[in-house]
């Protein structure tokens, strides 16, 4: 058992306490601790009226009929919506649009009014169902009451007749010419191919794969895994408070959002409102990892609710409504395929995908990588000669949704195939995982290095990190203690996993989502009393924005983190950006924030050469001040300066004021990266699988804030467990969710998890201002190979290869009956 | 249905309908929005609060079973106005990530250290078992906990040695 370790004291001396990056406690952490965070569900207005949401019991049925009269005559009920009446709303803005308007027809498609909606993908999804309804969960109608517990009773009341549809449930079944249509809309205005079809996607040199792969003097390896489809559950669900000011045609929305910039341009398009006249507020979010990117159709009924009966309006969805509609993550069922010397060198990876992505194509990633970045980077961390993938995505009568839960768009599932395969070819090799990567991760000299299929990694120093995780686990040891063991009849597992991630999206040339380019901006104003206001376009979920990026301006000006106020999560207040997923805050936003801050200290160095009547370039820099070279008794504080600029000595070719406000477009990805090591006992009578050790070396570059980034990793890995051992989304053959509450999708507890082992090396990006790289998702992506990896590491010699995740006690006996050391009847005695 | 309960210390008298949860009580009818709401099935324990000084999830539990009894909810933790030091120990150890699971956090460790104040790790991972949190991994919990347990004892030991 790990020590429990005496963290950092905050209350120590000052001195201690940075100025500027290193370890500080979070400055948000006071309201959360007194339960004063504001939520979207503490979000109150005068009047404000409650929307319910009637759903589909059904997987797919054509609705024949909708009733509402019995609704509507319940007493406290305002109003009730079906997807007809959504259907003959054009959009929200007055008749007489101005020139600058947007039109609510460029996005409302095929001129079904508001019935429908644009995805972040290039597809629509109903936002409640008129034709028919595609997946169990759907929105069939809304009720707008007094009070939720009436809104709740009149969805009781709506009657709706289904006719039952067969469902597609299988992916591997969605292109059967026999299969049931999902998409019965897309195939009547014209979609070509198979009608579940969704899309293809490929990246790599397959002629050279096929060519390595067909030489007789190389051992290959297939396996088939299923990344099973899981759900990210945050702890608060999604939700929305929408308010109409008919007099002034202006919308507020108050709703649970990642990147309320983005979402605020497609309610504009969505509504035919302008972006001006729409303010988008993203209050405390309850995390996010991820479900709170996409638009709900949650989203726009309360919007519309709001519009037609101009009051407030609340809606907050329930814990099974979040786990059945809203964005799963995952479903990709791969099959790899690597190619090796027989010494061990990788010569060639392919993969092979089948891609459920539900009824909708509403997967959030850049428009141009339909897969994510799944094709750029599932050679891993090895230098693959070459390489080559393909993707096919169908359509099916479930949730949409595919990119979510700390994925990094995709990675996740590129990271677990190469990680299980090349596993798999050390056991075909008889060799040691850890010796087998070792002679196939990139060597420092290598970078930047570009991958087999054209992406580049821009630094690392892979062996490094692999040999301070081999240290902090002391590896030769635990292959002892698992001889040991295994000599006595247990069942011990060490599972190792390297990744490298891809994150910090644009630069904005080659990634957008719906035509908006990745970028984010930070404005930044510091005030005659020395005090500084830092606004962003990201919006933090639980990650300590208010501190880290404190902490960046403390770092670039010298003033102390608690003199920084970090603004966030409200349209009218920040500069335009794409918003936080993908690791893109400290990454992107975090160097819009430093880059703002090194432009205000240059506008200090022309107002402090005026201060003190020399050049500029006689003044040298100090921590918080400028003083004429050679003689630092002459230093003019921040403070100092930024009372100067706005009094009335400032001569008249200096602007008044301290600020600056700019737009980060990055210059490439940055490729956090690092080495997991899982130590698990199976206990052989009830496959029960306990992870006892969980050693963790991340390479983020830059660490602003140690604290922070090791909460982060603390965070992905316990989402590791989870998907690893315990959580996915299932459904029985007619298409019912069998995951909608969290006594049916299982959350890792305190009791679950270890005590996590950290490490840390920093190789610095080379590209980034500060040398981040993003932490948010790398433990996520990285931690489930090494689980699994670890456990069927513990029944190697019983021949067992492959589970499929999640490894669940069931899942594991199974495969123990199959390796023969369990039978249905019990253990062998 | 009249229900007269005690939150916090204060006598509150409301008419409240029969099938109120307390969760909607406490935060629709009383404006204490520091108990949040998020499974309905009483896993999460993010609507933890007290009933008679034991840990209830209050998304199970109806308003009018509290009549006669006292209620103490997060806003309750402080109500001499210095952080309990359960807050303070959450704070040193970066025991906050989104804040949501916080106040039922604290509620039921505050109740484990009131009957256990030297909790092993292995109590302190039961007692919080039916908390879930999203974001921290439990371990900068577990050790803030423990962290507030040294704290506390350090005081008794600082009172004691006072009165000697």
């Amino acid at each position: 058992m790990t020590a429990i370790g005496r963290p950092h004291d905050p209350r120590g001396d000052t001195e201690e306490r940075p100025l500027g990056h290193g370890r500080m406690p979070r400055k948000e952490d006071a309201r959360f601790l007194r339960g004063r965070g504001q939520f979207i569900d503490d979000i109150t207005r005068p009047g404000l009226l409650h929307l319910a949401i009637l759903r589909s019991p059904l997987a797919h049925a054509r609705i024949v009929r909708i009733d509402t009269t019995a609704a509507q005559a319940h007493p406290k009920v305002k109003l009730v919506v079906t997807g007809e009446m959504l259907a003959k709303l054009p959009g929200l803005a007055t008749p007489a649009r101005g020139a600058n308007q947007a039109t609510a027809s460029d996005a409302s498609p095929n001129g079904r009014g508001l019935a429908w909606m644009p995805t972040l993908a290039d597809d629509v999804q109903a936002v409640l169902a008129t034709d028919k309804v595609r997946f169990q969960g759907q929105e069939v109608a809304f009720v707008v009451a007094t009070d939720r517990y009436a809104a709740r009773d009149a969805l009781e009341l709506i009657d709706v007749e289904y006719e039952p549809l067969p469902p597609v449930v299988d992916p591997r079944a969605a292109l059967d010419p026999d299969a049931p249509v999902v998409r019965d809309d897309l195939v009547a205005a014209g979609k070509p191919g198979p009608p579940n079809h969704c899309f293809d996607w490929e990246a790599g040199d397959q002629a050279a794969v096929d060519a390595v792969f067909a030489r007789d003097d190389v051992v290959t390896v297939r396996q088939e895994m299923v990344y099973p489809r899981v759900h990210p559950a945050p702890l608060e669900t999604c939700g929305a408070v929408a308010d109409f000011d008919p007099i002034e045609q202006t919308l507020t929305v108050w709703c649970t959002s990642q990147a309320p910039h983005a979402h605020r341009t497609l309610f504009a398009a969505l509504t035919g409102l302008p972006e001006h006249r729409i303010r988008v507020i993203s209050p405390d979010i309850g995390g996010g990892f991820g479900n709170k990117v996409p638009i709900y159709p949650g989203y726009v009924c309360t919007i519309v609710a709001a519009w037609l009966l101009g009051r407030p309006v609340k809606w907050t969805e329930d814990r099974y409504e979040n786990l059945v509609s809203t964005a799963f993550a995952r479903d990709y069922h791969m099959t790899g395929e690597i190619a090796a010397t027989r010494d061990g060198k990788i010569l060639a990876v392919r993969a092979t995908v089948l891609a459920d992505h539900g009824a909708f194509n509403a997967v959030a990633v850049p428009s141009r990588y339909p897969a994510g970045f799944f094709g750029g980077v599932f050679t891993g961390s090895y230098d693959v000669g070459a390489a080559y993938c393909r993707v096919t995505a169908v359509y099916t009568n479930k949730a949409p949704g595919g990119v979510a839960y700390a994925c990094s768009f995709r990675i996740t599932e590129a990271v677990y195939l190469i990680e299980r395969l090349v596993d798999c070819l050390a056991a075909e090799l008889d060799l040691d995982p850890v010796e087998l990567r070792r002679r196939n991760l990139l060597r420092a000299e290598q970078f930047p290095f570009r991958t087999a299929t054209g992406w580049t990694y821009d630094s690392g120093n892979y062996e490094a990190t692999l040999q301070e995780a081999l240290r902090l686990a002391d590896y030769a040891a635990l292959r002892e203690e698992q001889a040991q063991r295994r000599a006595r009849g247990e069942l011990m597992g060490i599972g190792i996993s390297f990744f490298t991630e891809a994150v910090g999206a644009g630069p904005r040339r080659h990634m957008d989502i719906k035509g908006l380019g990745m970028a984010d901006a930070a404005s930044l104003v510091v005030h005659p009393h020395g005090g500084a206001e830092l606004r962003v376009s990201c919006q933090t979920q639980g990650q300590g924005h208010e501190t880290t990026f404190a902490q960046i301006v403390a770092e670039e000006l010298g003033i102390p983190p608690e003199d920084v106020r970090v603004v966030h999560g409200d349209t009218e207040r920040t500069p335009y950006g794409l918003g936080t997923y993908g690791s893109r805050s400290t990454a992107v936003s975090g160097a819009a924030a430093a880059l703002a801050a090194r432009r205000v200290r240059e506008a200090a160095r022309q107002i402090a050469a005026a201060m003190l009547e020399v050049s500029p370039d006689d003044l040298r820099w100090t921590k918080g001040s400028f003083h004429v070279a050679g003689d630092e008794s002459s230093a003019v504080t921040i403070g100092e300066i930024a009372r100067f600029a706005y009094g009335p000595d400032l001569p008249a070719h200096l602007e008044s004021g301290l600020r600056a406000e700019l737009s980060y477009d990055p210059p490439a990805l940055t490729n956090p990266y690092g080495c997991y090591i899982c130590v698990v006992d199976i206990d052989p009578g009830t496959a029960v699988v306990r992870v006892r050790r969980f050693i963790a070396v991340d390479d983020c570059g830059t660490r602003i804030n140690p604290m922070i980034v090791e909460g982060q990793v603390h965070r992905g890995l316990t989402d590791g467990i989870g998907m690893a051992l315990m959580q996915m989304i299932a459904f029985d053959e007619l298409g019912n969710c069998l995951a909608g509450s969290l006594m049916d999708y299982l959350l890792p507890s305190a009791l679950e998890v270890p005590n996590f082992e950290t490490g840390a090396t920093v190789t610095p990006s080379p590209h980034h201002p500060l040398g981040a790289k993003g932490i948010g998702e790398s433990a996520t992506v990285g931690s489930p190979p090494a689980i699994v990896n670890a456990v069927v590491d513990a029944l190697r010699p019983f021949g067992v290869r492959h589970i499929d995740m999640p490894l669940t006690p069931s899942r594991v006996w199974e495969a123990m009956v199959r390796a023969g050391i369990a039978t249905h009847a019990g253990p062998p005695a | 249905m009249w229900v007269t309960v005690t939150v916090n210390g204060e006598r509150v008298r409301r008419d409240v309908e029969p099938r109120l949860l307390l969760v909607h009580f406490l935060r629709d009818e009383l404006g204490l929005t520091g108990t949040h709401w998020g499974c309905d099935t009483s896993n999460c324990g993010a609507c933890a609060v007290w009933l008679d000084g034991e840990p209830v999830k209050s998304c199970t539990v109806l308003t009018v079973m509290t009549d006669g009894h006292e209620v103490r909810t997060i806003e309750g933790l402080d109500a001499t106005g210095e952080l309990d030091v359960l807050q303070r120990a959450f704070l040193a150890c970066h025991g906050v990530q989104c804040g949501f699971c916080t106040p039922g956090m604290l509620m039921t460790a505050r109740a484990l250290l009131d009957r256990n104040p030297d909790p092993s790790e292995e109590e302190i991972r039961e007692a919080i078992s039916g908390q879930v949190c999203r974001c921290t991994g439990y371990a900068s919990i577990v050790r803030a906990i423990r962290w507030a347990a040294d704290e506390e004892r350090r005081a008794r030991t600082a009172t004691e040695e006072v009165g000697e």
